[in-house]
């Protein structure tokens, strides 16, 4: 009998580890893909998309062309594991059973969580908020624009910081940056969460008159009067609201009694198990990982659930490890890109933006639905040590 | 150090990298009410300049910070 595996989300990480599973066991195991939609999204995108760069059509495919054909695919939503049953409850009725289950479900957006964001606020962190905002953008006549952080963790640290950096190029372009001021109001005491990253940012925002407001958590909206207020007591006026809606894990997570207080799946760091469960492990937003929410975490992390299943279903010794690893591209407008590279024991250290680090996230862009899904991404490709290895103060990387 | 009945939540942050501890406190304190004590456990060195700003310019009130052997229990109180 060939070992049931079941994979719960069709994001980047679901459909890498299924198809990564399929390939190595063959017909030792029924690989199945649950997801409730069966349309695969490539979120990078949302950010071209509200700057107009980008059409809301290149970024879905159906999840069926995106695996193998030896990977069954399940259109239903899962509401409810039961690890000692070894099943997943199905809303539409029914259940799946499965020897080894990978959670790969994402996080999920609560914008209700902050009073007034809903109706004050656009965003850019869901296919449809970031078409809102497109539209918005392009009515906008200039005026104040204010782009925080309704709550943290939150996915793809960077987005934030690239939004304005890539608003400040959109809005010179059409001639309202003169009459335009863009505010970052970031819930830290610098830009960006990495240290050595916003040593490399903060210098590029002053040049640009990019403004920035520290310590500013987004507490509450009020529309009416364009205010944005903080959780320090701070207060800020806006024509153009932008903000990171608040995350927490999936009700899946929720009504299984398998996450912590904010739903995030409590996740070895190494082995990506699921605590006290063996048989179960978590890739991607999901976790509660002290490593970025992204795709590329997702990315590093399929292939090592993909070994250890492997590993434990023909009882060989599992080996591989996740160590922490992400890459992400940072634009920093006017066509040019860096890149951060790190993982659990060594911060980035980021090289100074140029075109080429922006070419390398359009071709990403673009080869990601031949190459991400299928794991065809060469293993060099990714790695810390890039095409430039010295980082933004000349020193060469570790 | 302050005894371990006033402490309302206490976050074990160890092994976090900046700014995890920092951004775990500001979660606590936003769910928390006042007059919560939150302690938070943190082995990143970045704490001890994040977490004293934080709390200075939020207008809350570190009550103690504790160096441990394996940690740094930093204890606040919701002010507001």
């Amino acid at each position: 009998m060939p070992a049931e595996v079941v994979v719960l989300g069709g994001g980047v990480g679901g459909t890498l580890v299924a198809n990564l599973l399929a390939k190595r066991l063959g017909d030792d195991a029924k690989v199945t893909v649950v997801d409730p939609t069966g349309m695969h999204v490539y979120q990078p995108g949302f950010l071209y998309l509200a700057l107009g760069q980008a059409n809301g059509r290149w970024l879905v495919r159906d999840e069926r062309t995106l695996l193998r054909r030896d990977v069954d695919l399940a259109i239903e939503r899962a509401v409810r594991i039961h690890p000692e049953a070894g099943t997943v409850q199905l809303e539409r009725g029914g259940s799946l059973s499965w020897d080894y289950l990978v959670i790969a479900t994402g996080a999920r957006l609560v914008p209700d969580q902050i009073p007034g964001l809903s109706d004050g606020a656009f965003g850019f962190y869901s296919l449809e908020d970031a078409e809102r905002l497109r539209e918005e953008l392009r009515r906008f006549a200039g005026g104040r624009v204010k782009v925080g952080i309704a709550g943290i963790p939150y996915k793809c640290p960077p987005a934030p910081v690239e939004f304005v950096f890539m608003l400040d190029q959109y809005l010179r372009r059409r001639g309202l940056r003169e009459r335009s001021e863009i505010t970052l109001l970031s819930p830290l005491n610098r830009a960006f969460t990495i240290e050595s990253a916003s040593k490399l940012i903060q210098p590029i925002m002053e040049r640009r008159g990019i403004g920035l407001e520290t310590f500013f958590n987004v507490e509450s909206v009020d529309p009416s009067a364009g205010i944005v207020s903080s959780l320090e007591g701070d207060k800020a006026e806006y024509d153009l609201l932008v903000l990171v809606p608040p995350h927490r894990g999936q009700g899946l997570i929720d009504a299984s009694h398998l996450g912590d207080a904010g739903g995030w799946l409590p996740t070895d760091r190494h082995t990506l198990q699921v605590a006290d469960n063996e048989r179960i492990f978590a890739i991607g937003d999901g976790t509660d990982l002290p490593i970025s929410k992204s795709g590329s975490t997702a990315h590093f992390e399929a292939p090592v659930v993909a070994s250890r299943i492997a590993s434990l279903i023909d009882g060989s010794a599992p080996r591989s490890n996740y160590g922490g690893r992400v890459m992400c591209f940072l634009e920093t407008g006017d066509g040019r890109a860096t890149a951060l590279r790190f993982d659990y024991e060594h911060p980035p250290v980021p090289p100074q933006p140029s075109r080429v680090w922006h070419a390398a996230k359009w071709l990403f862009n673009r080869l990601y639905w031949e190459t991400v899904p299928q794991g065809r991404i060469p293993e060099v490709a990714m790695r810390r040590r890039g095409p430039n290895r010295r980082g933004a103060n000349g020193r060469r990387e570790p | 150090m302050t005894q371990v009945t006033d402490v309302t939540r206490s976050i074990d942050a160890r092994g976090m990298p900046c700014p995890g501890p920092l951004m775990s406190l500001i979660g606590a304190i936003r769910e928390g009410s006042v007059g919560d004590v939150i302690e938070v456990l943190s082995t990143d060195a970045g704490s001890f300049t994040d977490i004293p700003a934080w709390v200075a310019k939020a207008s809350h009130e570190i009550v103690a910070v504790t160096e441990m052997d394996d940690a740094t229990a930093f204890v606040v109180r919701k002010m507001r």
